[in-house]
């Protein structure tokens, strides 16, 4: 621990308690990683705060004694967003759970950042209300996480990311101010570029949040196929006639295969892929859609269609699809999940695309995907007992994004960039895009403290003047010659 | 200025000078906006971006302007990817000529913009009419921006794929930005398919509480309405509900509004109309402030989800009225004289003011884009 952040550590105890202040290094290590475990440090000093005040007296305090800080929820991350410095503070939300306020007649409600996802939907449903934004890890994750991720979900097709659903934040800057960024509020959206912004811009300490009415109906069709390109083909023509569905999410065989060892979801056997389509709202709108949908998937070959009658039948068609990323820990021993976007129409083309890379490789590949949207999960399995697998792995994986940029795509539609994806930035972006991104970052945090070394590869110099770029940073010309 | 000229004229084919606008200059590509940008920011110029000029009289008015880019030859559709719900325009195309190429695919941009007015001035503006209750305004369907920095470099934040955390969203942060950050040279967006049934089912009150309690039963039911809006002035407030999609439901929703409901295809003459008056103020509120509202503006325009428009005559104070809305929720003066737009009471309060100084200090050291036309001054 450096003199700096044992001068902290007495300030924060006497600020928090002993028990709001974790020095002892087994504890600590339980705070190395978030969701994406392959990154991990061990943070000098991890600090459990009550609330928001408390919040801007540690950023304060960490700004006057120079240390970095990074902000974590419930560490589900997974591009490393809440990965500690070694030399830094962690602030961790998980104490401020409260739900504050919730004003169904004004459809918003006010919860702390550490709130669960899902306890939000909870607080409000009995009045017939929920909050939109559904990632698989809703049980988990929080919504100060949710905010700094912009995350999204299976339902964001219809519904929209974080982003659409987010109405203010109660901010503490970089430098230890206290803010409240409103949508409403005139001047620059500061609100919009906070959201996603993966706790690097400041600390969100309380969020407002739109609520979304529950639908009236909600109808699930599972369609079976024996290929993805017919699967494709469904989604393409759902699209094509004018239908947004609540959700379309699609499965490739691998990832059939572990869901069916891991939860015996029962899906029509020897499907080559299975499409999911969920459509909600007013009764005769859903009815009619419902129809039309089913006949496209016919068109498209599907060689069977199931319909859920009730809400259990509907947790069974989804139980395989939430299944599958832990699922295929039943047929590998060791994965990587990826996250990708390409346009929906490219689909057919890229998987081809990817199959050709795994036949090649001989590394294993299962396909599961919010289809709708073009948003590409695929699971790349490797054995990590057997020497240059992981190695292999790591490969097939990257290659893949590089077949999102190559198709107009992104690099990442929902885990975000984290230190994971820093590398990535430069193929995606030139070193002035990125540059002019950081504008941002200059101008919340001219000390670069908070949450440093994430999303973008090489920090800008926030002295430095716009256009004056003395020389590339080695990485970025590494970058770009990857690219051009 | 002669020198300044001499300068765009080599990297513009399009330089024009007169007495009352001083230089404009008129690019037809991204690079040569770029050009002019570079040539501009050499020679010290305050620069105006400026599209068709629907709103160019909209905020105070610029403390300098040496240079007005015009964005208008900048006006192709670069990109419609029907099949992905997206496309991609420069900045100068009329908003008109893009909502006539996506109709022919059964799409829109779901933003109700002024047909006249350009894609980059809309973003700039974040303008948006009755449908902002369902599909938000700019700032939530822009999904890729290209924009050139006050220093004449080309960047680009986003994409062409509606789903993407890559990096910080620029777009969000120049929607709204009135033209004080950069010159938006191109825009993507995320589009909707043109729903096959468009209802619009009206009633009048006379009492703002039984407008509000029309205007609640529609939001808390499950109608999925596409618009709420509801106009007041002269007497009578009338609401207003769209409901669209695959079939008719303006049947469900003229039983929440009550006896004297009526259905149309068409939207009744008031629709997504701002009230007339030399002094235009935008309103922001929550949705139950609508009554306070109704009582304290002398005309209001009202989109449920929070947002309005209310006017005063061109001689009036404006003051009390500001103050009495400030009290409720927000208020901005968009149009007015030069005694009001000049004043210090357009605004409102600015919280994050500081912050926003210090992103507008990055992305413009020298203060020459559209210097004073926005928020605190900026
Ligand atoms: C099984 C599984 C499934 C998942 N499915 C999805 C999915 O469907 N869609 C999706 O989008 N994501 C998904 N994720 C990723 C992850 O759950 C989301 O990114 C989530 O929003 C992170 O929330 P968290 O509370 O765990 O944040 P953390 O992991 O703790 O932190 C994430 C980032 O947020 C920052 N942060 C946290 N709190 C704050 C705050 N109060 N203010 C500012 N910054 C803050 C951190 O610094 C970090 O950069 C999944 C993860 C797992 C493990």
């Amino acid at each position: 621990m450096t003199e700096a952040v044992s001068g902290l550590a007495e300030r924060f105890t006497a600020l928090l308690g002993p028990g709001g202040v974790v020095t002892d290094p087994v504890r600590l290590a339980t705070y190395e990683c978030d969701g994406l475990t392959n990154h991990r440090a061990r943070p000098a000093l991890v600090v459990l705060p009550d609330d928001g005040a408390q919040i801007a007296e540690i950023v304060r305090a960490c700004v006057a004694a120079g240390v970095p800080y990074v902000a974590r929820g419930s560490g589900t991350g997974l591009s490393g967003g809440a990965l500690p410095r070694t030399d830094g503070v962690l602030i961790v939300t998980s104490r401020l759970r409260r739900v504050l306020e919730v004003d169904v007649p004004n459809q918003r409600a006010v919860v702390e950042p550490g709130v669960i996802n899902l306890d939000v939907s909870r607080a409000v449903r009995a009045d017939g209300y929920y909050f939109a934004p559904d990632p698989s890890s809703q049980q988990i994750c929080s919504v100060g996480g949710n905010v700094a991720e912009n995350s999204g979900g299976a339902h964001c097709l219809k519904y929209g990311f974080t982003a659409h659903h987010v109405l203010s934040c109660e901010v503490v800057t970089p430098e230890g101010e206290v803010v409240e960024l409103r949508a409403d509020d005139p001047g620059y959206d500061l609100l919009g570029v906070f959201v996603g912004a993966e706790g690097t811009l400041g600390i969100a300490t309380k969020v407002t949040v739109k609520l979304t009415r529950l639908p009236e109906t909600v109808q699930t069709l599972l369609a079976a196929f024996d290929s993805i390109e017919r699967g494709g083909t469904a989604v393409s023509a759902i699209i094509g006639a004018g239908v947004v569905p609540a959700a379309i999410e699609m499965m490739d065989a691998l990832s059939i295969e572990a869901a069916e060892a891991s939860v015996a979801c029962g899906y029509p056997p020897g499907a080559g892929a299975v499409l999911i389509v969920e459509l909600d709202g007013p009764a005769a709108e859903v009815e009619h859609q419902f129809a039309q949908i089913r006949a496209l998937c016919e068109e498209a070959g599907a060689f069977e269609i199931r319909v859920a009658a009730d809400d259990a039948a509907r947790a069974l068609i989804w139980r395989g699809r939430k299944s599958a990323f832990a699922a295929v820990g039943r047929i590998s021993p060791a994965y990587l999940v990826q996250d990708g976007v390409i346009p929906r129409t490219a689909l057919p083309r890229v998987l081809a695309r990817i199959d050709a890379l795994s036949a090649e490789s001989g590394v294993r590949v299962a396909n599961v995907f919010h289809a709708g949207d073009g948003n590409l999960h695929p699971l790349v399995l490797f054995d990590d007992a057997e020497p240059g697998a992981a190695e292999r792995a790591e490969q097939v994986s990257g290659a893949i994004l590089d077949l999102c940029i190559e198709h107009g795509g992104s690099i990442t539609g929902e885990h975000g960039v984290g230190v994971d994806k820093a590398r990535y930035m430069p193929r995606m972006f030139t070193a002035t895009d990125l540059d002019t991104m950081q504008m941002v970052r200059c101008g919340f945090d001219p000390a670069g403290l908070c949450n440093p070394g994430k999303i973008y590869p090489t920090p800008r110099l926030c002295g430095e003047a716009p256009g004056v770029r003395k020389g590339v940073h080695p990485l970025v010309e590494q970058g770009k010659a990857d690219l051009f | 200025m002669a020198t300044a000229r001499t300068a765009l004229e080599k990297v513009c084919g399009d330089v024009r000078a007169d007495a009352e606008h001083g230089l404009t200059a008129a690019p037809a590509s991204v690079e040569e906006a770029a050009a002019v940008m570079r040539a501009a920011a050499e020679h010290g110029l305050a620069v105006l971006p400026q599209g068709a000029g629907t709103r160019a009289h909209w905020g105070p008015p610029a403390r300098r302007r040496d240079l007005v880019l015009d964005t208008r030859r900048l006006d192709r559709l670069v990109e419609h990817a029907a099949g992905d719900l997206v496309v991609k325009a420069e900045a100068g195309l009329p908003m008109g000529r893009l909502a006539a190429a996506l109709a022919e695919r059964g799409q829109r941009l779901a933003l109700d913009a002024d047909p006249a007015s350009t894609v980059g001035g809309t973003v700039a503006t974040g303008a948006a009419g009755p449908l902002r209750l369902l599909y938000g305004t700019p700032r939530d369907l822009v999904i890729g921006l290209t924009l050139v920095r006050a220093d004449g470099e080309i960047a680009r934040s986003g994409g062409k794929v509606v789903k993407n955390v890559a990096g910080y969203d620029l777009g969000r942060l120049f929607a709204g930005s009135y033209g004080t950050l950069g010159l938006i040279v191109e825009a993507t967006f995320r589009l909707h398919p043109r729903p096959a049934v468009s209802a619009y089912v009206t009633a009048s009150y006379t009492d703002p509480d039984a407008a509000h309690a029309a205007v609640q039963a529609v939001l808390h039911s499950p109608v999925h309405p596409s618009a709420v809006e509801v106009a007041a002035g002269g007497g009578g407030i009338a609401v207003g509900v769209l409901a669209e999609g695959a079939t008719d439901r303006s049947g469900a929703v003229a039983a929440l509004l009550g006896p004297g409901a009526s259905a149309d295809a068409s939207p009744p003459a008031w629709w997504g109309r701002r009230p007339g008056g030399g002094i235009l103020i935008e309103v922001t509120g929550r949705p139950t402030d609508l009554p306070r509202l109704l009582r304290a503006a002398p005309a209001l325009a009202w989109s449920a989800s929070g947002h309005g428009w209310t006017a005063l005559p061109e001689d009036a104070d404006p003051a009390p009225l500001l103050a009495a809305l400030r009290a409720i929720g927000g208020a901005v003066v968009r149009t007015g004289p030069a005694r009001v737009m000049q004043g210090p009471d357009v605004w409102g309060p600015l919280p994050a003011l500081p912050l926003m100084r210090r992103v507008k200090d990055q992305f413009d050291p020298g203060h020459r884009l559209s210097p004073g036309r926005f928020a605190g001054g900026i």
